[in-house]
C-alpha cells in the first residue's frame, strides 16, 4: 500500500516529506526570534518614556532639565554612540566577506566606542549626583535617571556580550554560530542606538527647550 | 436578627433561599435614594434589556442545538461540509454590532449626562432645577481608615458622618491624604477615586429623607472594611438645625488637630467640628498641610497637586541604602498599623 | 553588638520573627506542607528516580515534557490557591456583625491578594502556556519549537517565581496589595515588610519566563510549520496561540517596566509612585491595567481555540466559518490593547474618554459573539458525542455568555459607577475566567491526556469534576452577583449588615462543591493512571480527531513525526483519513534534536536566590547571584556542541513498534 502511494506522486498529492527536504533554516527562527525580543525590549523602553513624559515636570522643588543637562557632553556622547553603529556595520560588512581579523578589529572599536559612551555617561550622572540632582530628588529625575540608566546598562551588557564574542571569534573564528550570534548583537547595538537617539531628543533637547 | 442568625444557620438558610433573591430588588443600588443613581439604575436596567435581546436567543439555541443534533439522535440532518455561508456570518457578525451600535449611542448620551463633573440638570424626574442656586459644597477627605466632610460654607466639619439636604445639589471635592479609596454611597451617586495629591469632583443629589450607609470602596489596607460613614438626608430645616447644632458644639479643625486626626486608625465613631480652618482642603490635597512643607501647584480633577511638596512624613529611604537594624526584622505577619485605640477625645454623640 | 550585626549583615532582615510559629493557621500548613515534601522527596530517594528525573525531565527540552511539567505546576497551583479561596469563602461566611472570622485583616488581606496572585499568574498561565507547548508544535507538524532550550529556561523561572510566592507563605508575608499590588498599599512607606517585595520578584522572574515563552511560541508558529501549511490553513488553536503570544509580547515587558519602577521606588527610594515629591501612583494603576486587561485575553484566546478543536471534533464537521473566526481572534487581539481605562473609568478622566474605552470594551464582544455564533452553527447539522470535552464545551457556552453580558454592562460607564469594585465586579470576572478559562482547561486536559500519556481519563470521576465545577460555579456566584447588586464591595474582611450572611453561606457551600470537583480530578488523574491499560489507546487518534497531533503515536515519539507531514487542507489529518494516506514503514533518516541542558535549571536557581536575597535584605547573596547569572549564561554560549542526531534505527524501531500496533487494533 505503502509502495502505491510512492511510485505514484502525481495521481495523489504527497501527506508526507519522504525526502526531509523541508529542512528548518534555525538561523532565519533566531534572527526572527531575536528581532521579537528586541521588540518587547522596546515596549520596556516605551514603557520607560511614557513614565518620563508624565512625570518630566514633576520637578518637586528640585533642579529643572535646563539647570542641570550639559548639552555638549550629551552630543559628544551621541556622537560616540552613533560612530560605534558605523563601526560596528564594518565589521558585519568584514563578517560577510569571510575576514576575521577585520571583524575583530572593527568590533574592538566598536567596544572602545561603547566605554567611552558608559564612561561619559557615569561622569554625567556622577556629576549630577554631586550636585545634590539625585534620583531621590523629585519624579522627574528619578524618570530621567531610570530611562537613561536603562539605556547605559543596555549598553554596558552589550559591550560584554561583545567582549565574549572577541573570545568566541578567536576560538572558533567565523563560525556560523558565531555569525548568527554577531549578527543578533548587530541588532542589538543599532536597536540601542535608535533609543538613544530618542533619549537625546526627546529628553535632553526638549528638556532644554521647555 | 443577629441572634437568629447565630441560632440556626441552617434553618434560615431554608427559608430565606427564595427571599434572598428578591431582596436585592430592595438594595440601595436598585432602590436609591437620589436621582444620579436612579439614572445609573436605568441605565443598567436598559443596557440588561437590550443585551437580552441576543442573550436569550443564543442560549435557547446552544440548548436546542445540543439537544437536536444529539450523536443519538438519528433524524437529525448530519452535513459535515456545512461549514460556511455568507448570509449566516453576515446575521453573526451584524447581530452584536446593531445591539453595540445601540448600546454605544446610549453609553455616549448618558456618559456624558452623568458625568459627576457636570453639574445635574435636574432634581428629580419631577422636578425641574433652579439654574440661580448654587451647590452644597463638600470637601470629602478620606484619612486612613476613615472620612472627613468638611463643609466650607457652613465652617463645619464631620467625621464618618455626611448630612445632606434632600432635594438640593452637592458638589463633592474629593481628595485623600495617603491611600486611595472610592468615595461611595450606592444610594446616592455611584463612587469616584479619592487619590491623594489630586483632586476629583462629583455632582449628585439625595431626594429622599433617610439613614443611609457609605464606605470606601476601594481597598486601603488594614482598617479598610470597617471605612463606613453614615449618610443622611434632611430636609432643609433640619439641615440648617443640625449645622447650628455642630456649629455650637466641639473643637475647630486646626492643623495641629488635623494632623492628629491623619493618623491611623480604624472603627472611629463619627466626629464633630464646630469649624475648620478655612484653606485645610486644599492644602490637603496640595500636601502641605504640615507647617512649613512647600504647597504644590493645585489643578484640578487628574492633575496632580502635589508636585512640588517636600515629603510630609520623612519618606523613607530605598532598601539599599539600609545597614544592620534599619533593615528590619521582617516579620511573619506586620500587625496593622491600626493596632492602637482611635483618637476620639473631642467626639460626641450628636444624633 | 557584633554579632547581632554580623547576623543583619548575613541574614539581612530575616530573623526569628519571621516564621510564623506563633499563627497556628500557617503552622499547620506548613508541617503539612513539609511532611508532604518529604514524603515525596523519600518516594523519589527510594526508587532512586532522581538521575531520571533530573535527565529526562528537569534537564529535558522536548516541549511535550516541557508542557507536562507546566500543567503540573499549574495543576499544584491551582490547589493553592484554591485553598486562598476556601479561606476567603469561610472568612466572608462567618465575619458578620460581631463576630470577626477567624483572619484577623492582615492576614486575610494576604491571603485575596495571594489568591489572585496564584491563580492568574502561577495557574493560569502555567496550564495555558503548558497546553500550547504540548499541542500547537504537534499540530503544525513540528518536532519542536524554535528556540527549546529557552523553552526549558522560561519553564524554571515560572517555577522559581511560583516558589518564592510558596515560600512567603512561610518565611515572611505575601503582599497585602491585591492581585496587582497596588500603590499606595504597597509603597514602602505603607507597607515596609516583605510582602511586595514577595510579590514583585517573584512576578518579575515568571515574568521574563513568560515572556521569553512567547518570543518562541511565535518564532515556532511563524518559522516552523509544516510545508504545506498557509496561515490560513493553520489549525484554529494555533491561531489563538499565536494572537495569544503576540499580545503577551506586547503586555509583559509594560508590566515588567511598571514592576521595575516600583522595584525602585522600594530599594532605590526613587519617586515614580509616591505620594510626593512628584509621584504619581495612578500611573501605576495605568501600567499594570495596560497590562491587565490584555492579559485575560492572553488567557481566554487559546481557550477560545481549545473549545473551537474540541467542538469541531465531536460535531464531526468541519469548524463553521474558519476564517471569521480568525479574524475574530485578530480584532479582539487588537482591540483588547485599547481598554484597560475601563478599569477605572471612577478615577475621573472624563466623559469623553470614559466613553471611548467604554464603547472600545463594547466593541470586542462583536468579534466575541462571532465566535459563539461559529460555535453554535459549527453544532448545527453535526453529529455531537457528549464526551467529556465536549460537556465542557456546552457548559461553557452557557456560562460564558452570562459573563460576557454582565462585562458589557460594566463596561457601561454610568453603570460602572455603581458597580466598579463591587462583588458584582468579582463575580463578573470569576464568570469569564472560570467559565471561559478554567472550563477550557479542564476539557482540554481530557482532551488531549490520551494524546500525552497514551490512555484516556476515567470518564466517571470526570464527570463529577465537571459537575463539580459547573454547579458549584452558578451556587458560588449566583449570590456573589446578587450581593454586588446590593451595592456590597469587595476585599471586605467582615460586613455590619447581618441579612447579607445567608448569600455568603451559599457562596461558600458553592465554593465546597468546586472542592468536590477539584478533588475529583485529582481522583481521576489517581484512578486513570491505576485502570490504564483499560483506557489504553493504541492508535493515536481516540477521538477520531481532525488535525495534526492525532497521526502520530500516543504518546509521540520525542521526534514527533518520522516524516515530517504534508498539509493539504484545514482539518490536516482528516483529510489525510479521508484520503487514505498511507504512513510510510520503510526508508527513515536520521533526525536532527536538540540536547538536554541543565542550564535552564542552574540559571531558574540563581534568578530565585537573587530574588530571595532581594527580599530579605542580604545584599552579599544578591551580589553572588547576579555573579552567578553572568557566569553561567556566559559559560553556557561556549557550548557549541547542542544537538545531536537520533539513528535511523531508532526511528525505525519505534515506528515499527506503531505500525505493529496499529494493526493489532485495526
Amino acid at each position: 500500500m505503502a509502495a502505491d502511494a510512492l511510485t505514484e506522486p502525481q495521481a495523489e498529492p504527497s501527506f508526507y516529506d519522504i525526502e526531509d527536504s523541508h529542512h528548518h533554516e534555525a538561523g532565519g527562527s533566531t534572527l526572527l526570534g531575536f528581532w521579537i525580543y528586541l521588540m518587547s525590549d522596546a515596549l520596556i523602553f516605551a514603557t520607560l518614556f511614557a513614565t518620563y513624559g508624565v512625570l518630566s515636570s514633576a520637578y518637586a522643588g528640585g533642579p529643572s532639565p535646563r539647570e542641570i543637562f550639559e548639552l555638549p557632553l550629551v552630543a559628544v556622547n551621541t556622537a560616540l554612540l552613533l560612530t560605534s553603529s558605523i563601526t560596528y556595520g564594518f565589521a558585519m560588512i568584514a563578517m560577510q566577506e569571510g575576514k576575521l581579523r577585520g571583524t575583530q578589529l572593527w568590533l574592538v572599536v566598536t567596544g572602545l566606542l561603547g566605554i567611552g559612551f558608559v564612561g561619559i555617561e557615569l561622569y554625567e550622572f556622577a556629576n549630577l549626583i554631586h550636585e545634590g540632582a539625585t534620583p531621590q530628588t523629585s519624579a522627574f529625575l528619578s524618570a530621567f535617571f531610570t530611562l537613561v540608566a536603562t539605556h547605559g546598562l543596555h549598553v554596558t551588557f552589550g559591550i560584554l556580550w561583545l567582549g565574549v564574542m572577541l573570545v568566541q571569534l578567536g576560538q572558533r573564528g567565523l563560525h556560523p554560530e558565531n555569525q548568527r550570534r554577531l549578527m543578533c548583537l548587530s541588532m542589538f547595538w543599532h536597536f540601542l542606538d535608535v533609543v538613544w537617539i530618542g533619549v537625546f531628543t526627546f529628553v535632553y533637547l526638549l528638556g532644554v527647550l521647555r | 436578627m443577629r441572634e437568629v442568625i447565630s441560632t440556626s444557620p441552617a434553618r434560615r438558610l431554608l427559608a430565606l433561599l427564595p427571599l434572598a433573591a428578591l431582596s436585592a430588588c430592595d438594595r440601595a443600588v436598585l432602590n436609591p435614594a437620589g436621582d444620579i443613581a436612579l439614572q445609573q439604575r436605568d441605565i443598567i436596567y436598559i443596557s440588561t434589556a437590550l443585551m437580552l435581546l441576543i442573550i436569550v436567543p443564543v442560549l435557547a439555541l446552544i440548548v436546542v442545538f445540543a439537544w437536536r443534533y444529539r450523536d443519538g439522535n438519528k433524524d437529525a440532518t448530519y452535513d459535515p461540509h456545512f461549514d460556511h455561508s455568507t448570509a449566516l456570518e453576515l446575521v453573526i457578525w451584524s447581530a452584536p454590532l446593531l445591539i453595540i451600535i445601540c448600546l454605544g449611542a446610549l453609553t455616549w448620551w448618558s456618559t456624558h449626562l452623568l458625568d459627576p463633573f457636570r453639574p445635574i440638570n435636574r432634581i428629580s424626574a419631577e422636578k425641574a432645577i433652579d439654574p440661580k442656586a448654587k451647590p452644597l459644597v463638600i470637601q470629602v477627605v478620606s484619612l486612613d481608615w476613615k472620612w472627613l466632610f468638611i463643609y466650607p460654607e457652613q465652617g463645619v466639619a464631620t467625621v464618618n458622618e455626611l448630612v445632606l439636604p434632600i432635594d438640593r445639589q452637592v458638589r463633592f471635592d474629593l481628595t485623600s491624604t495617603n491611600m486611595m479609596n472610592t468615595f461611595y454611597a450606592p444610594t446616592l451617586a455611584g463612587m469616584i477615586y479619592t487619590m491623594p495629591g489630586m483632586r476629583s469632583t462629583m455632582h449628585a443629589v439625595l431626594n429622599k429623607p433617610g439613614q443611609y450607609d457609605g464606605m470606601s470602596a476601594n481597598y486601603s489596607g488594614a482598617g479598610f472594611s470597617d471605612m463606613h460613614f453614615k449618610l443622611y438626608g434632611v430636609a432643609q430645616g433640619g439641615f440648617d438645625n443640625w449645622v447650628a447644632r455642630v456649629k455650637a458644639s466641639g473643637p475647630v479643625l486646626d492643623t495641629a488637630r488635623f494632623l492628629e486626626l491623619e493618623k491611623p486608625t480604624d472603627k472611629v465613631p463619627a466626629m464633630y467640628f464646630s469649624g475648620a480652618e478655612a484653606d485645610l482642603f486644599d492644602r490637603i490635597f496640595k500636601r502641605c498641610v504640615k507647617p512649613g512643607t512647600p504647597c504644590g501647584t493645585g489643578m484640578h480633577g487628574m492633575q496632580g497637586g502635589g508636585h512640588g511638596a517636600m515629603p510630609e512624613k520623612g519618606k523613607p529611604e530605598g532598601a539599599l541604602m539600609k545597614q544592620g537594624e534599619e533593615k528590619g526584622r521582617g516579620e511573619s505577619l506586620t500587625p496593622p498599623p491600626g493596632a492602637q485605640p482611635s483618637p476620639a477625645p473631642h467626639s460626641h454623640q450628636e444624633r | 553588638m557584633f554579632t547581632e550585626s554580623l547576623a543583619r549583615t548575613i541574614f539581612g532582615r530575616l530573623t526569628f520573627e519571621s516564621f510564623p510559629l506563633h499563627e497556628p493557621i500557617l503552622l499547620v500548613t506548613f508541617i503539612v506542607v513539609g511532611l508532604l515534601g518529604l514524603g515525596l522527596v523519600g518516594v523519589v530517594t527510594k526508587y532512586r528516580l532522581w538521575g531520571w528525573l533530573w535527565r529526562e525531565w528537569f534537564t529535558s527540552i522536548d516541549h511535550k515534557k516541557i508542557g507536562i511539567m507546566y500543567m503540573i505546576l499549574g495543576i499544584i497551583m491551582l490547589l493553592r490557591g484554591f485553598s486562598d479561596a476556601i479561606m476567603m469563602r469561610l472568612q466572608q461566611a462567618m465575619a458578620f456583625g460581631d463576630n470577626p472570622g477567624y483572619l484577623p485583616p492582615h492576614h486575610y488581606d494576604q491571603v485575596f491578594s495571594a489568591h489572585g496572585t496564584i491563580m492568574i499568574f502561577f495557574v493560569a498561565i502555567p496550564l495555558i502556556v503548558g497546553l500550547v507547548n504540548y499541542i500547537m508544535p504537534l499540530q503544525i507538524g513540528a518536532r519542536d519549537v524554535a528556540f527549546p532550550f529557552l523553552n526549558n529556561l522560561s519553564f524554571w523561572l515560572t517555577v522559581a517565581g511560583a516558589l518564592l510566592v510558596m515560600i512567603s507563605l512561610f518565611v515572611g508575608e505575601f503582599s497585602r496589595g491585591g492581585w496587582l499590588n497596588y500603590v499606595p498599599v504597597t509603597n514602602l512607606q505603607n507597607s515596609p515588610d516583605t510582602g511586595p517585595d514577595y510579590y514583585l520578584w517573584a512576578l518579575q522572574i515568571a515574568g521574563i519566563g513568560t515572556t521569553l515563552s512567547a518570543i518562541n511560541m511565535v518564532t515556532t508558529i511563524i518559522k516552523m510549520r509544516a510545508p504545506g501549511m498557509t496561515m490560513m490553513k493553520m489549525p484554529i488553536f494555533c491561531w489563538t496561540a499565536l494572537c495569544s503570544n503576540v499580545l503577551a509580547i506586547a503586555i509583559f515587558p509594560v508590566l515588567t517596566g511598571a514592576f521595575a519602577l516600583l522595584m525602585l521606588d522600594r530599594y532605590v527610594g526613587t519617586n515614580f509612585f509616591t505620594n510626593d515629591l512628584g509621584g504619581n501612583p495612578m500611573m501605576y494603576w495605568n501600567l499594570v491595567w495596560i497590562w491587565g486587561h490584555p492579559e485575560v485575553y492572553v488567557l481566554v484566546l487559546p481557550a477560545f481555540g481549545i473549545y473551537s478543536e474540541i467542538t469541531s471534533t465531536f460535531t464531526g464537521k468541519r469548524l463553521f466559518g474558519y476564517s471569521s473566526m480568525v479574524y475574530a481572534t485578530v480584532v479582539i487581539t487588537i482591540l483588547s490593547y485599547l481598554v484597560w481605562l475601563h478599569h477605572f473609568f471612577t478615577m475621573g478622566s472624563g466623559a469623553s474618554v470614559n466613553s471611548f474605552f467604554g464603547i472600545a470594551t463594547m466593541v470586542i464582544s462583536i468579534p466575541t459573539g462571532a465566535k459563539i455564533f461559529n460555535w453554535l452553527f459549527t453544532m448545527y447539522r453535526g453529529r455531537i458525542r457528549f464526551e467529556l470535552p465536549m460537556m465542557w464545551v456546552i457548559a461553557f457556552m452557557i456560562t460564558f455568555v452570562v459573563g460576557g453580558m454582565t462585562g458589557v454592562l460594566l463596561a457601561v460607564p454610568p453603570a460602572d459607577f455603581v458597580l466598579h469594585n463591587s462583588l458584582f465586579l468579582v463575580a463578573h470576572f470569576h464568570n469569564v475566567i472560570i467559565g471561559g478559562v478554567v472550563f477550557a482547561l479542564f476539557a482540554a486536559m481530557d482532551y488531549w491526556f490520551p494524546k500525552a500519556f497514551g490512555f484516556r481519563l476515567d470518564p466517571f470521576w470526570g464527570k463529577v469534576t465537571f459537575w463539580g465545577w459547573v454547579v458549584g460555579y452558578w451556587v458560588a456566584w449566583t449570590p456573589i452577583y446578587i450581593v454586588g447588586l446590593m451595592g456590597t464591595t469587595r476585599r471586605v474582611n467582615h460586613f455590619d449588615d447581618p441579612s447579607l450572611q445567608i448569600y455568603f453561606v451559599i457562596a461558600a457551600i458553592g465554593a465546597g462543591i468546586i472542592l468536590i470537583g477539584i478533588l475529583a480530578f485529582v481522583i481521576q488523574i489517581a484512578v486513570s493512571i491505576l485502570n490504564r491499560e483499560k483506557l489504553r489507546d493504541t492508535t493515536g487518534d481516540p477521538w477520531n480527531g481532525r488535525t495534526l497531533e492525532w497521526s502520530t503515536s500516543s504518546p509521540p515519539p520525542a521526534y514527533n513525526f518520522a516524516f515530517t507531514p504534508q498539509v493539504h487542507d484545514l482539518d490536516a489529518w482528516y483529510d489525510m483519513k479521508d484520503r487514505h494516506a498511507q504512513r510510510p514503514t520503510t526508508g527513515f533518516k536520521p533526525i536532527h534534536m536538540p540536547r538536554n541542558t541543565g542550564a535552564g535549571v542552574i540559571l531558574s536557581g540563581l534568578a530565585m536566590a537573587l530574588g530571595f536575597a532581594m527580599i530579605w535584605y542580604m545584599w552579599w547573596l544578591a551580589i553572588a547571584a547576579v555573579a552567578g547569572l553572568f557566569v553561567v549564561a556566559i559559560v553556557h554560549t561556549f557550548n557549541y556542541n547542542r544537538d545531536y542526531f537520533i539513528p535511523a534505527d531508532e526511528v525505525a524501531q519505534s515506528e515499527d513498534a506503531r505500525t505493529k500496533l496499529l494493526a493489532a487494533g485495526a
